[in-house]
């Protein structure tokens, strides 16, 4: 259950004001995509427009085709909700709900939309979840504990939990690691790895050894300067992109030569 | 040498020198209320004059002994000091003055055996005469008037808080800045302002109109009160809604739940505590109206336990007219004695109902436990 996502010409406006430009990118299934770049450059608004979360800000748009599969995800009659209950995300700080228990938060994405299930199934879900999410050994004793009394790295990775409890075919993760610790990263790190047997991810960060580490294929994005869009410079294998990119500026952001 | 060595003894640290000792600000009070009293006993001695005096005898003496010990900068922090205490202490000064009135006067006509279970129906001047000339307990109560005020508020809240909870949703989650969205703000601001005569006019016009002349009901006076409360709702309300993380309702959008399941499940109990605790606010802002109560529901002397017909007696109604028309005009004392028993209910409840707010915000409150 996994699906690839082809970018044709996206550009993304706020209002008037031009985001990112002209993006043409395929992602693969079951594999782990990383978008590097400097701050401000558009990764981490091209990656809402993956899952149609940049319509959250008001006034923001896009122009272009975005692919799930073959269907356009900007497709006229396309219900966003649809879109992204096949698309979760995480996002760069931890957000469990602060009402709701360990539990209740892994099947938010069940109970919001009132979807019935029987106890057993449910408490399977939960259990298939927190297992996916590395944080079932943590948690499994204190399920009826609020989510806020975590950690800053298990909150995160109930989040993975709770995103992957609605079973999407693609998760994308927006800096999921700048408000951890490195061990707290580490562990994230090794489930985005276990995450690809299953799941198609996108992961957008700043920290290039970690792009390095956990990224089949990277995506390098540029600004030419404020108020100019963000573009997608080069989009390759890891290795290559980090060893022998094609184009400078890649090569200078990379290599810490940067500006 | 082995003297360098060991430390001198001193008495105080040099780190602490320069410092007024701690017992100074009793010294000086205990100085500013003797001489305050003396100041006071030759121009005639009373409280009130006591207290300003030493007040201003203690800021002085502090101050010019922290200047003359301490330097300029920390007899500015003691004058500052006094200022804001002193402030305090004038600001508590009514409060305390109003419950202890209400208290001392209010307690006789409270523990008077039958006050909060019988009414005034049947209670005529007579009986006040008997009881001022004979001595004969004084009869009569404020069960009419508090069941009035407690059916009057209930339905008020009932109209209110919907609609002031849902125009606060369209407010916070669909306004976006449009026209309406400001408009509404703008007339919520407007509506705060209106005196609570003119809301009281209101309703007994539009209910004049609508149902007939005459129309006096406890509904009237609800919908009266429910005028003056909504704004106070949407305005807590808003405040609370804003404030819930963006966060979470981005996390619930990217679980695929719909707009309207957000703000039902995530946005609404997450701000609950705040939203509870705004209203019950409200509701004592409300309770205690009498000008609007006495325009829509009259006042009644007998219990009338429909809120939909007949007049009603609502406790600061009773308090007034009790006051205003005593019920033995020759003998106005039981009728006072009753009417500060039922301010000191009234303040009661008041009082519960801001414990209550805090117990609800405690209760709803997100919880943080292990």
């Amino acid at each position: 259950m996994s699906k690839r996502i082809d970018v044709k010409d996206l550009n993304v406006y706020y209002g008037k004001f031009l985001a990112v430009e002209d993006v043409n990118i395929n992602i693969e299934a079951k594999s782990v995509t990383a978008f590097i770049g400097p701050s401000g450059c558009g990764k981490s608004t091209f990656l809402r427009t993956l899952n149609r979360m940049h319509e959250v800000i008001p006034g923001a748009r896009v122009e272009g085709e975005v692919l799930l599969d073959g269907d356009n995800l900007y497709g006229p009659g396309v219900d966003p909700v649809t879109v992204r209950s096949q698309i979760g995300m995480v996002f760069q700080r931890p957000n469990p709900f602060p009402t709701m228990s360990i539990r209740d938060n892994v099947l938010a994405g069940v109970k919001l939309n009132n979807q019935k299930m029987s106890k057993g199934e449910a408490d399977a879900l939960v259990e298939r979840s927190l297992q996916g999410a590395n944080l079932w050994n943590e948690v499994k004793d204190r399920l009826a504990k609020p989510g806020s009394g975590l950690s800053g790295g298990q909150q995160q990775r109930l989040c993975i939990a709770r995103a992957i409890a609605v079973e999407p075919q693609v998760i994308l993760m927006d800096e999921p690691c700048s408000a951890l610790d490195p061990i707290s990263t580490l562990a994230i790190e090794d489930l985005i790895n276990d995450l690809k047997d299953q799941y198609t991810v996108v992961i957008v960060t700043h920290n290039m050894q970690q792009a390095a580490r956990v990224s089949d294929r990277t995506a390098f994005f540029n600004i030419a300067g404020t108020g100019k869009p963000g573009k997608l410079i080069e989009v390759g294998e890891t290795h290559t992109i980090f060893s022998n990119p094609t184009q400078k500026a890649t090569e200078d952001y990379v290599s810490g030569r940067f500006g | 040498m082995t003297s360098t060595l060991t430390p001198p003894v001193r008495k105080r640290s040099a780190l602490t020198k320069g410092q007024l000792p701690k017992f100074a600000p009793y010294v000086v009070l205990g100085l500013a209320l003797v001489i305050g009293a003396a100041i006071l006993a030759l121009i005639g001695f009373n409280a009130f004059g006591w207290g300003i005096v030493s007040a201003i005898l203690f800021t002085a003496g502090l101050v010019g002994w922290s200047a003359a010990a301490e330097g300029g900068r920390k007899a500015k922090d003691k004058l500052a000091t006094c200022l804001v205490v002193g402030s305090f202490l004038v600001a508590l000064l009514p409060l305390i003055s109003v419950i202890w009135t209400v208290l001392v006067n209010g307690l006789p006509g409270l523990l008077d055996p039958g006050f909060l279970t019988t009414s005034m129906n049947g209670v005529t001047g007579a009986f006040d005469n008997k009881s001022v000339e004979e001595g004969a307990p004084v009869i009569g109560g404020i069960y009419h008037a508090l069941l009035g005020t407690i059916q009057i508020t209930l339905l008020a809240t009932v109209i209110s808080v919907p609609v002031g909870l849902l125009t606060a949703v369209y407010l916070v989650e669909y306004g976006e800045d449009r026209t309406l969205a400001r408009a509404i703000t703008f007339f919520v601001d407007v509506m705060t302002g209106i005196p609570s005569i003119v809301a009281g006019l209101f309703a007994a016009a539009f209910f004049f109109a609508v149902v007939g002349p005459g129309t006096k009901t406890g509904a009237v006076a609800a919908v009266a009160l429910s005028v003056l409360m909504i704004p106070v709702v949407v305005r807590s309300s808003e405040e609370m809604l804003k404030i819930v993380p963006n966060e979470l309702r981005e996390a619930a959008y990217a679980l695929g739940v719909r707009k309207w399941r957000t703000i039902l499940k995530v946005v609404i109990p997450t701000a609950i505590s705040g939203i509870a605790s705004g209203v019950t606010l409200a509701i004592a802002r409300v309770i205690g109206e009498t000008a609007p109560i006495l325009v829509t529901a009259g006042f009644a002397t007998s219990i009338n336990s429909n809120v939909f017909s007949g007049w009603m007696a609502s406790l600061p109604t009773f308090i007034y007219t009790q006051i205003l028309n005593p019920t033995s005009p020759s003998n106005p004392d039981p009728s006072s004695q009753r009417a500060w028993g039922a301010a000191l209910v009234l303040i009661i409840l008041v009082m519960l109902l801001n414990l209550g707010a805090r117990l609800i915000a405690r209760t709803f409150a997100p919880k943080t436990g292990r």
